[in-house]
């Protein structure tokens, strides 16, 4: 019954997407339209990490001008939820993942292929401007007096702070393990904790409400960001189409102005 | 159709009621059985029975108890203050109270921080003056909830108190009841019901409370992870055991709750 | 403190937007005035303003030479037993006695002890456990009676106190409430509609229409000599008010013969049961004589009340007999009269 009903909620939703699929398992109710006349799209969803927000929105908006009549739809979210969406189904073109893994669980379910590094991200120790613990380094944060906010394990930039502390032979123990990368910098920038481990384009993106260090462990731990095109995607050229701007030097200018680093 | 069956005074079934009523309550159980559906039974036990599940099953129950005696401490007088008092402005009180209800849960959160927070308006005083901190410790996952989920009790004990006959109060004072006696001796029992379904609500509430408590006091586990916050984590990685840790929190408050409201309805 | 001290002196004055209320009350150590008057004349008020539920716009209450209105009600010495009593649903009857006891500060033991005893003077012993939901209307009469006493007020205080009785329970309620009221040495105001509940407990009536005193005296002075239309109609008696010249009262254009010998304003009194009624003008010529309308019949009693229109409203009660006999029927026109030995006149 209830695989029943979602099937059919999953049909309605592609019928509504008003696109041919080529795959007759996910949604027999919508495949009416063949896949090789798959007509001239006139709409991208792209499923990105919240990290990516602030890019792939002028991204979003370059391509647009590049594809009059075309419009750009973004999901942004912690790359696992998006991961998850897409494997139950969720209409998608494009998937901008925060880290290999949730990528694999996409590529492992046989919805993508090939996906591509194209950014890396780095973490950096933020601090509240006025960095009340005095924190220069990693090995601060080893301090019981000063507070630290790391991500959960489970979310990227958590697995990412514990490989760099593994590397550098450190323990810390937190007060906090946040849900996501956002989260852990609002307790920074609230100045509830001494410091914490985010990225660096998250640093950037605070536009000074945090500061920044810099710490060589980093680079042990760098975080790399696939994108792959999905292969029931409703508008399958616009979606490669898309990649290539961002692999392009355009889409490189654009992340890297961000923080970002490029692969 | 089997008319003799039926009682006489009963009559036809209403269905412009029950139809509605059946979606009504389909729509509120599917995405139960959906998780019931997908729960990995075989190893159900084995993830049960894990310390960290325990630990964050244990840290609900107790913070959403807590959180509900602060808001019963609290919240009943308010609501008699609300109920029983003429006061200027009482709409505009009113209307604050139910602000925790409209405000998102992870907006609560930052509200807190913001005024109980280490640099926020009061805790900034509460830190130099006492040394209490409130984020990341199980007082502050108190705290959060007791936020959320006080409106529900306030609301729900208003109610009762609007709806209580105040003579029985009139009846009182000329026995010589004064107001405070009163109060406990006769509108309390009065309204114990509706006590009661308000920390019920409220208990469960506090028992869900996922948003305003990651926001203020954070996510550790055996500290501030509550079992709301163990399956949001789990969800990231592993959506089966999100989906156990889920059944859990929810035959557990089933179970509190359909006894307690069994032991209600049987007093006398 | 002495009984000889214990009165009563009021001034109730309050001013509402559409009701105004202004009685002067005395009541003497263990006298029963009964508030008496229709829906909405305001007795219910003046017993809430008594009680200290409600507060006076003016006026002053004052009890063994104390004043009472600027005390809150849980500071007044008073008892009070409601309409429907309002006994605490969670409370055993035993507990509702003890309530004003504890809150007086009596201790558990001894509130329950004496709460018990007055139990067993209403005779409900047995049920000192029992929850009020369980007792019966006269029972639980009986407990709100207990709870308002036990507490050794100097005003007791009756809202309607038989008013929720079915009418066979009400009859060994009144004599049994008349016989605690005469053992109770304060003083006692009883508010009630029904004249018979007034006139079975109260040693002074008190009538009140639209907030104000219209009647006072003892129940056999009301009842003879009414005052006012709904009094009148309270004790069953065709009340007119016109000019009496020696042993003549003028009504409208209708010339009474009485047996009293007054001059001006007067009032003029029979019982329905003193009318006759004829199909054609009876012989004979018999004085106070007038014609009149039949607008209903209705069962009174054993007998058949006709009201009458016409010149003036009167009441007649016949036997059903006589109704058959005489063939009435409503809208008939017929001729009414009374002996002048059975009217009452008195001075406006």
């Amino acid at each position: 019954m209830f695989r029943r009903v979602s099937g059919l909620l999953i049909a309605v939703l592609l019928a509504a997407s008003a696109c041919g699929t080529s795959d007759d398992t996910a949604a027999p109710a919508a495949s009416s339209a063949p896949a090789a006349s798959a007509p001239a799209a006139t709409e991208l969803t792209v499923f990105a990490a919240a990290s990516l927000t602030e890019t792939f929105t002028e991204l979003g908006k370059t391509f647009e001008a590049a594809h009059p009549g075309t419009t750009v739809k973004f999901n942004f979210g912690s790359s696992a939820t998006l991961a998850t969406q897409i494997t139950q189904g969720a209409p998608a073109d494009v998937f901008a993942a925060a880290s290999p893994a949730t990528m694999k669980t996409v590529t492992d379910a046989g919805l993508a292929t090939g996906p591509t590094v194209f950014v890396k991200n780095k973490l950096q120790i933020a601090v509240p401007p006025d960095n009340p613990a005095k924190v220069e380094s990693l090995k601060d944060l080893t301090d019981p007096k000063v507070k630290v906010a790391l991500c959960a394990e489970q979310v990227p930039c958590g697995a990412a702070a514990i490989k760099a502390l593994d590397a550098a032979g450190l323990k810390v123990t937190p007060v906090t393990l946040e849900q996501d990368v956002k989260a852990t910098l609002t307790k920074v920038e609230l100045g509830e904790v001494d410091a914490a481990l985010v990225y660096q384009t998250d640093v950037i993106a605070s536009a000074g409400k945090v500061t920044g260090i810099a710490f060589p462990e980093a680079d042990q731990a760098i975080n790399d960001y696939p994108i792959a095109t999905l292969t029931k995607a409703p508008a399958a050229d616009l979606a490669k189409q898309f990649v290539d701007l961002v692999l392009s030097q355009q889409g490189k200018d654009v992340l890297t102005k961000a923080g970002f680093q490029a692969p | 159709m089997n008319d003799t069956d039926r009682s006489p005074v009963a009559g036809r079934l209403p269905w412009v009621l029950v139809l509605p009523a059946a979606i009504g309550l389909v729509f509120l159980v599917l995405p139960l059985v959906g998780l019931l559906v997908r729960a990995p039974w075989s190893t159900l036990w084995e993830r049960l029975t894990e310390p960290q599940v325990l630990e964050a099953l244990r840290l609900s129950l107790v913070t959403a108890t807590l959180a509900t005696v602060i808001c019963m401490v609290l919240g009943v007088p308010l609501a008699w203050c609300l109920a029983r008092l003429a006061f200027p402005g009482r709409r505009v009180v009113r209307a604050l109270v139910t602000v925790p209800l409209v405000l998102p849960p992870v907006v609560g959160g930052v509200a807190l921080l913001l005024a109980l927070g280490r640099r926020g308006l009061v805790g900034q005083w509460l830190d130099s003056t006492f040394g209490i901190t409130l984020p990341f410790t199980t007082a502050g996952v108190v705290v959060a909830e007791a936020f959320v989920a006080m409106p529900f009790l306030v609301i729900s004990v208003e109610g009762a108190l609007r709806a209580a006959d105040l003579r029985f109060e009139e009846a009182a004072a000329t026995l010589g009841a004064t107001r405070w006696v009163v109060f406990r001796r006769v509108t309390l029992p009065l309204i114990a019901p509706g006590i009661v379904a308000g920390a019920v609500l409220c208990w469960a509430r506090a028992l869900g409370e996922f948003g305003a408590t990651i926001t203020f006091a954070g996510n550790f586990p055996g500290q501030t992870q509550t079992m709301p916050l163990a399956v949001y984590l789990a969800l990231e990685t592993e959506p089966e055991a999100a989906i156990v840790l889920s059944l859990v929190l929810l035959a557990v408050s089933v179970i509190i709750l359909a006894s307690l409201r069994d032991r209600w309805v049987n007093s006398p | 403190m002495g009984e000889q001290s214990v009165t009563l002196t009021a001034r109730l004055r309050l001013t509402r937007p559409n009701f105004r209320l202004d009685l002067d009350l005395e009541v003497a150590p263990g006298e029963v005035v009964a508030l008496l008057g229709p829906n909405g004349a305001g007795k219910t008020t003046a017993l809430r303003l008594l009680a200290g539920l409600t507060r006076l716009t003016e006026g002053h209450i004052t009890l063994d030479g104390q004043p009472l209105h600027d005390l809150a009600a849980e500071k007044r010495p008073i008892g009070m037993v409601f309409q429907d009593y309002l006994l605490f649903p969670h409370l055993s009857a035993l507990d509702n006695v003890a309530f004003g006891l504890r809150c007086h500060g009596t201790a558990k033991a001894e509130s329950r002890r004496q709460a018990a005893a007055w139990l067993a003077r209403v005779g409900l012993e047995d049920h000192a456990g029992v929850r009020p939901r369980q007792l019966s209307g006269g029972q639980a009469q009986r407990v709100a009676l207990a709870r308002a006493l036990v507490i050794r007020p100097r005003l007791l205080l009756l809202d309607e106190p038989l008013a929720a009785l079915d009418a066979h329970t009400r009859l060994e309620i009144r004599s049994q409430l008349r016989r605690h009221l005469a053992d109770f040495d304060g003083a006692t105001v009883l508010v009630t509609h029904d004249p018979l509940d007034a006139m079975v407990l109260a040693d002074r009536l008190v009538v009140i229409e639209h907030g104000t005193i219209v009647q006072e005296g003892t129940p056999t002075e009301v009842a003879r000599r009414p005052r006012t239309d709904y009094v009148a109609r309270l004790v069953g008696l065709n009340l007119y008010r016109g000019t009496a010249t020696d042993r003549q009262i003028k009504v409208d254009d209708i010339l009474f013969t009485v047996t009293e010998r007054l001059e001006g304003p007067a009032f003029l009194a029979f019982a329905p049961s003193a009318v006759a009624l004829y199909r054609t003008r009876p012989d004979g010529s018999p004085r106070n004589l007038w014609q009149a309308t039949i607008d209903g019949i209705e069962r009174h009693g054993d007998n058949i009340r006709i009201h009458l229109s016409g010149p003036i409203p009167a009441a007649a009660d016949i036997t059903p007999a006589a109704v058959t006999a005489l063939d009435l029927t409503p809208g008939q026109n017929v001729w009414a009269s009374v002996k002048a030995t059975e009217t009452h006149a008195y001075p406006a």
